[in-house]
């Protein structure tokens, strides 16, 4: 889509969610505007982070607090929690499963789909540092990491700015 | 039969928002400007939200049809 980016406004959301439901409709939205040859930005902040956490490595961190925060907060793409009716695990895989009837895209999928339309990717930095985590703990479809300001030069050009 | 000819037909049948739009945008990319695509969906959305996607991206909307619960919508690369 990066031939049609021009004209075509953009869309920056922050993700500061790391529930299934609301990073789903973050990549319905991130898809469908990049689908229409806009520009899409997505800032990961906080519980955000464990949608592009990469798979494994249940110990991250520093010291004995980011150690511990990293192994009750053990999340990525395929390992989210629903914001409602989680009920341990079940209520995931029963929203997995009644998607997959419906043929809607996997969060993993829709993650590769919008890379693959050219949305941007940005781990916030200050919440990686809170929390002890390093670049290379990321999917490799990120971008570069950037913190607050970074993040506000993006968004006051956006035409659509969300908080998720 | 439609005045134009049709260079590919994507199936986007099952398919639920947003991917009708996203598979026509992917499709469309490797197509020449002017070639037209026949999307074939039968996600009640689409048939409002692909002329809206049609016009946001500046391609070309020919022409819908509406066969059996299969929404046919034919789209010129622009």
């Amino acid at each position: 889509m990066v031939d049609q980016v021009k004209n075509k406004g953009s869309v920056t959301i922050v993700l500061f969610s790391g529930d299934l439901d609301k990073a789903i409709a973050a990549f319905v939205i991130s898809t469908a505007a990049a689908s229409m040859g806009m520009s899409v930005n997505i800032f990961f902040t906080f519980w955000g982070l464990n949608v592009i956490k990469k798979k494994g490595g249940l110990i991250k961190g520093q010291n004995w607090m980011q150690k511990m925060l990293n192994i009750m907060n053990y999340g990525h793409a395929k390992k989210l929690a629903i914001s409602k009716m989680n009920m341990l695990g079940m209520g995931p895989a029963m929203l997995k499963t009644m998607m997959s009837q419906k043929k809607v895209p996997s969060l993993h999928e829709f993650i590769q789909t919008a890379h693959q339309m050219g949305v941007k990717f940005y781990p916030c930095e200050m919440s990686m540092t809170v929390m002890g985590l390093q670049k290379e703990d990321f999917v490799d479809e990120c971008q570069e990491v950037i913190g607050a300001v970074s993040y506000l030069s993006i968004a006051k050009e956006s035409n659509v700015n969300l908080f998720i | 039969m439609a005045p134009y000819t049709i260079d590919k037909t994507l199936d986007a049948r099952g398919l639920t928002c947003p991917m009708p739009s996203v598979k026509a945008a992917l499709a469309l990319e490797h197509m020449e400007i002017g070639q037209v695509i026949e999307v074939l969906t039968d996600d009640p959305v689409s048939k409002r939200d692909l002329p809206v996607w049609a016009q946001s991206t500046g391609n070309e909307l020919l022409g819908m049809k509406e066969e059996e619960k299969v929404i046919k919508i034919y789209l010129r690369k622009a």
